[in-house]
């Protein structure tokens, strides 16, 4: 399945270094990366496929809540359906 | 891939806007379950329910874990149960009220619709004991949820049943003083029944719908109302463009849901239901929408015209982007439910007479609307005639929920917290209606030319 990652928070070093080992660790393969200034946020968007995940969703998506806390950014993983019924006919 | 923009334009939808899938509705058939024992056709009642019914919330979770989108309830719907329990010789069906409810709390679900009878012509002994039984059902029960179709467009109005039907809500709201008459809340009294309504309190699995189903109700006030803050002053063809655009957009949402849920417990997909459903949370209010467009506060000149607007573009936006559209379909305007419906009642600014106009023009009809205790039985049911008229002359679904919340009066509210919101009580006409209401018999289908 591929989902989309989004990132949003101020800006700071390390924040991708930090996600993306996150990711690496659980196998998860990055394959689109986006990052850009919005309203004067930090917000990096990454399409990822979570073929190779051995570990629940859910915890994933746990670990990356935690990261983001550490971070002070908000960290959340959709799948991207959600997006791509939205905004593709 | 897509673009950034488009992304943080849903989850600000999701996260800001609180954009939500209201519902997730299981529509059961029970009418396989019918027996000359009472006692067994219960049994089997509950053994189908937990049956079908039993992955229904972890599947809900499932999808919420996966999209990051809340599913606020997840609901069942079953076959009126006049039609179940008409075959047993019990003379009352309160049992079968419980045995929902045992079934519902058991799969875990927030409420079970159903406990409903179809007389909009006439009644058999069935439908007279089930609706004798509402009072007792509601006030015994937690979960259930009950509807009378008391009239269409093409059989015209049951005005037997109309004059029961306010004997009925007063009796719930009586049995359940102690709680704001909160049985009446779960009772609602249609006019052309729609049989695949995912909404609570009228939901009920038709007749006409198969074995098992799901139905999707979708909300989105809060983001209808953040699209139209960025149009400010402009022409209302851009207003109706910008609510078209914003309901597709959660309507698509609605129709992947309830693809991946039918998908997942195997059962039929039903329909999509566009109702603009309010909840009494800030930003999640229909009511604010209406004064974005330009009314100082809900329920001023104007109020009716706006909501006609919306009504119709919600529907246009949506009817695009979900395969099957049903249910009710229109722009909710309860009033315990809204925040800015609360507010215009206790400015002053709206009356039941001014929501009776509006419910001409979007669905529902007057829904969670509290009024003073001491109101007449015969005038609810005279209300409940005004309404289902609208409703049969329009070709439309209207519905009545009123709570005469005993020991209370115009100036007073009722709380019931969560979902249910909190209601100021509403004035009621001070005249009489218990001759019109004791002619009983039936008012005539309308005619369907020479329209004016």
């Amino acid at each position: 399945m591929k989902a989309i990652i989004s990132v949003i928070g101020v800006d700071q070093r390390g924040i991708i270094a930090e996600v993306s080992t996150l990711l690496a660790d659980e196998k998860v393969n990055i394959l689109d990366i986006n990052q850009t200034i919005l309203d004067e946020y930090f917000t990096m968007t990454m399409l990822v496929d979570l073929e190779s995940l051995e570990i629940p969703l859910e915890e994933l998506k746990k670990e990356l809540k935690t990261k983001g806390e550490k971070l002070g950014v908000s960290i959340k993983l959709q799948h991207e359906d959600i997006f791509r019924s939205m905004h593709r006919i | 891939m897509l673009n950034t923009y488009e992304i943080m334009e849903t989850i600000r939808m999701l996260e800001e806007e609180k954009l939500d899938i209201r519902t997730v509705t299981m529509g059961i058939s029970l009418s396989d379950c019918a027996d000359g024992d009472g006692e067994k056709a219960r049994e089997k009642i509950y053994n189908k329910i937990t049956k079908y019914a039993g992955d229904l919330v972890k599947t809900a979770e499932e999808i919420e874990v996966k999209y990051d989108i809340p599913i606020i309830n997840k609901r069942i719907s079953v076959t009126p149960i006049s039609l179940v329990a008409a075959a047993s010789d019990d003379p009352n069906y309160v049992e079968f009220a419980k045995t929902l409810d045992r079934a519902a709390k058991e799969v875990g679900v927030d409420f079970i619709g159903g406990f409903s009878a179809l007389v909009h012509k006439g009644m058999t002994e069935a439908d007279k004991k089930l609706i004798e039984s509402i009072p007792e059902a509601l006030a015994q029960t937690e979960r259930v949820c009950s509807s009378v179709n008391i009239g269409t467009t093409r059989a015209g109005l049951n005005m037997d049943a109309v004059a029961r039907m306010g004997k009925v809500v007063k009796k719930c709201a009586e049995l359940t003083t102690d709680n704001g008459g909160v049985a009446a809340s779960k009772l609602v009294v249609f006019a052309n029944a729609p049989e695949d309504n995912p909404f609570m309190a009228g939901a009920f699995h038709g007749v006409g719908e198969g074995e098992c189903m799901i139905n999707v109700g979708i909300s989105g006030p809060g983001a209808v109302k953040a699209a139209l803050t960025k149009v400010k002053g402009e022409p209302f063809d851009v207003v109706a463009e910008t609510i078209k655009k914003t309901a597709f957009k959660i309507t698509r949402m609605g129709q992947l849901v309830a693809k991946e849920a039918s998908e997942k417990l195997g059962v039929t997909a039903g329909i999509v239901d566009l109702s603009l459903a309010p909840t009494p949370a800030v930003g999640d209010s229909v009511a604010r929408i209406l004064e974005e467009m330009g009314v100082e506060v809900a329920g001023a000149h104007g109020t009716t015209a706006a909501l006609a607007l919306l009504n119709d573009a919600v529907k246009k936006g949506g009817v695009m982007a979900s395969s099957h559209v049903g249910g009710l379909s229109g722009a909710f305007i309860p009033v315990s439910e809204d925040a800015g419906m609360i507010e215009a009642v206790e400015k002053g600014a709206l009356s039941l007479e001014k929501l009776e106009a509006m419910t001409a023009v979007c669905s529902v009809g007057l829904d969670m609307i509290a009024v003073p205790g001491k109101t007449t039985a015969d005038t609810i049911s005279a209300i409940i005639a005004d309404e289902a008229a609208i409703g049969m002359v329009n070709h439309k679904t209207t519905a009545v929920r009123v709570i005469p919340v005993p020991g209370k009066d115009v100036g007073e509210e009722v709380v019931y917290g969560g979902l249910f919101g909190r209601a100021p009580i509403m004035k009621v006409s001070d005249f009489s209606s218990s001759e019109f209401i004791a002619r009983g018999g039936r008012i005539p289908a309308p005619l369907q030319s020479l329209k004016n």
